[in-house]
């Protein structure tokens, strides 16, 4: 697709997720025909197979479901250990994984209230997305 | 057509390299010291005429900077111009190869096969191995958000410790059990005992998992010679039979599946497995299962249905799945303490089960041992594959 084609909806893509991102926003996906909901998006619904998708911004307060404390990390984010990691459940069910800041390790807890926050900057590395957290709730 | 119980494919001979941190040896060289290996556990094979295929795992072309697998280790095995394809599922891409080598021989197509696997990963620092085993996780949402495999398995272990009060001490104990049995594996990678205090002692990795929670960084290869069932006698007088093959698939991303304490795509294979061997959980007399981590293999025991859900960390405390207990559970030491060169770890499991159904394990061997189980997860579970040996 040549750049003078100009899209009605942003395509529902990775890609897309992180540009939304970039502007503080979680945005998922939704098939407008099942209702079926995909974070990350997807372009064509895993369901029933349309394409008539719509975007849904997400609120950004979640229940953690479980976590672990990394020690040993790749070398691009070595400098960072130990940090927290969870999985986070917003609502309807969708589910999303990402570093917990801002809170002792110690008082982690499966069930607590996490909200995801956004670092606007997008990183230098490959692939350029910014990347996001958990912390508790202000 | 196929009918329940019957053989899928026979396996005439098996072969493993040594394990461990093989220092002067690249992949190649020990994917050949296992075809070795096979041939003289099978003398009256002539691996040139005979062997119309070959089907081989490994992970990552990142290790030793080398794709195109396939042919090199076809050749290296004197086995050119025979047709060779690689399997990629993670770690449990030799598996793969097998359940390819196992349908090529079912599709009429070829009537004896080599398969095997290696992974050749000691020559890299453990942060280099850790990021390209890392590319097993989905990118976009693990390995960029910052979740390492050891940290996918925490995940797990935390949600299971949370849901069924599983203990570290609990998993612990599956360490302690594999370095029992790998201590009596000459080809294991660490032939050494560990006491539970040590491996709770042990540093954090990925909390709740410690170093003695998680298996090892090795070398090794691995393979077994597929054929026809009714020609396995112009080859051995021992022969093993695939009578189950199961495989089953999930979200590449953990945090996208229903239930984080359990394996959708393990139970699924396991009750094809199952049906396919029309057998019960109750009638495996052994088993290796994938301890990637200690928590893994309680997951395992659960999957396989050896043990009601949620049950696992009682099913060792129990004592069932020790050598010398009722259902006795890698007595190859597991990943834990064989080892775990990933691309070879499928078909080392074969391996294992052949050696225990005729007879040849030596000072870990089960007696009496009819009917063994295989079970390989690629990644953090979006592949498993689950298989069944009789003896014959």
């Amino acid at each position: 697709m040549g750049k003078e084609d100009e899209c009605e909806a942003p395509q529902f893509t990775i890609e897309q997720f992180y540009r939304f991102l970039s502007e503080k926003k979680l945005m998922a996906a939704r098939c407008i025909k099942c209702g079926t909901k995909y974070l990350p998006p997807r372009p064509i619904c895993s369901n029933c197979y349309s394409r008539s998708l719509d975007w849904i911004q997400l609120e950004t307060r979640g229940k953690l479901i479980t976590y672990t404390i990394i020690h040993v990390a790749p070398p691009r984010l070595q400098s960072l250990v130990p940090y927290a990691y969870g999985i986070l459940e917003l609502e309807d069910g969708l589910r999303l994984p990402g570093m917990i800041r801002g809170i002792p390790d110690n008082e982690i807890r499966i069930g607590m209230e996490l909200e995801v926050t956004f670092e606007s900057a997008a990183s230098e590395d490959w692939p350029k997305w910014p990347m996001y957290y958990f912390k508790p709730p202000r | 057509m196929l009918v329940k119980g019957k053989p899928l494919v026979a396996v005439v001979s098996a072969g493993l390299s040594k394990f461990g941190k093989m220092e002067g040896f690249t992949g190649r060289e020990l994917f050949i010291e296992a075809v070795g290996d096979a041939l003289q556990r099978c003398p009256d094979i002539n691996l040139r005429k005979d062997v119309k295929a070959v089907f081989v795992g490994m992970m990552s072309e990142s290790f030793e900077h080398q794709g195109h697998i396939a042919p090199m280790l076809a050749d290296w095995a004197g086995l050119l111009p025979a047709p060779a394809i690689r399997t990629e599922v993670a770690c449990a891409s030799s598996a793969a190869a097998l359940r390819m080598g196992i349908f090529s021989i079912l599709s009429g197509l070829y009537d004896v096969v080599l398969v095997g696997g290696l992974e050749k990963m000691t020559k890299r620092s453990t942060l280099e191995a850790t990021e390209f085993l890392g590319m097993a996780a989905d990118f976009p949402f693990e390995q960029w958000t910052g979740v390492t495999f050891p940290g996918l398995y925490a995940l797990m272990a935390t949600a299971h410790m949370h849901r069924y009060g599983t203990t570290e001490e609990q998993m612990g104990l599956v360490a302690v059990k594999n370095h029992h049995n790998g201590a009596l594996n000459p080809k294991a990678h660490l032939q050494r005992e560990v006491t539970l205090d040590k491996v709770l002692n042990s540093r954090m990795i990925a909390y709740p998992l410690k170093l003695y929670d998680c298996s090892l960084i090795s070398d090794g290869a691995s393979c077994a010679i597929l054929t026809r069932p009714d020609i396995a006698g112009k080859y051995t007088d021992k022969p093993v039979y695939i009578i189950g093959s199961g495989q089953g698939s999930d979200s590449l991303a953990l945090s996208q599946r229903d239930d984080l304490t359990s394996l959708r795509a393990a139970r699924y294979a396991a009750r094809e497995a199952y049906e396919m061997a029309g057998i019960k959980p109750r009638d495996i007399d052994v088993a290796e299962v994938h301890d990637c981590f200690t928590i893994a293999e309680i997951i395992a025991y659960e999957d396989l249905g050896f043990c009601k859900r949620g049950e696992g960390g009682r099913f060792i405390e129990d004592g069932t799945p020790m050598l010398d207990g009722e259902l006795p559970i890698n007595t190859s030491g597991g990943l834990k303490s064989k080892g775990h060169p990933v691309g070879a770890t499928g078909v080392a499991q074969i391996y294992e089960v052949f050696l225990q159904l005729t007879g040849q394990a030596g000072k870990r061997q089960v007696e009496g041992c009819d009917i063994g189980l295989t079970h390989n997860v690629g990644g953090s579970g979006a592949t498993c594959f689950v298989h069944i040996l009789k003896g014959g």
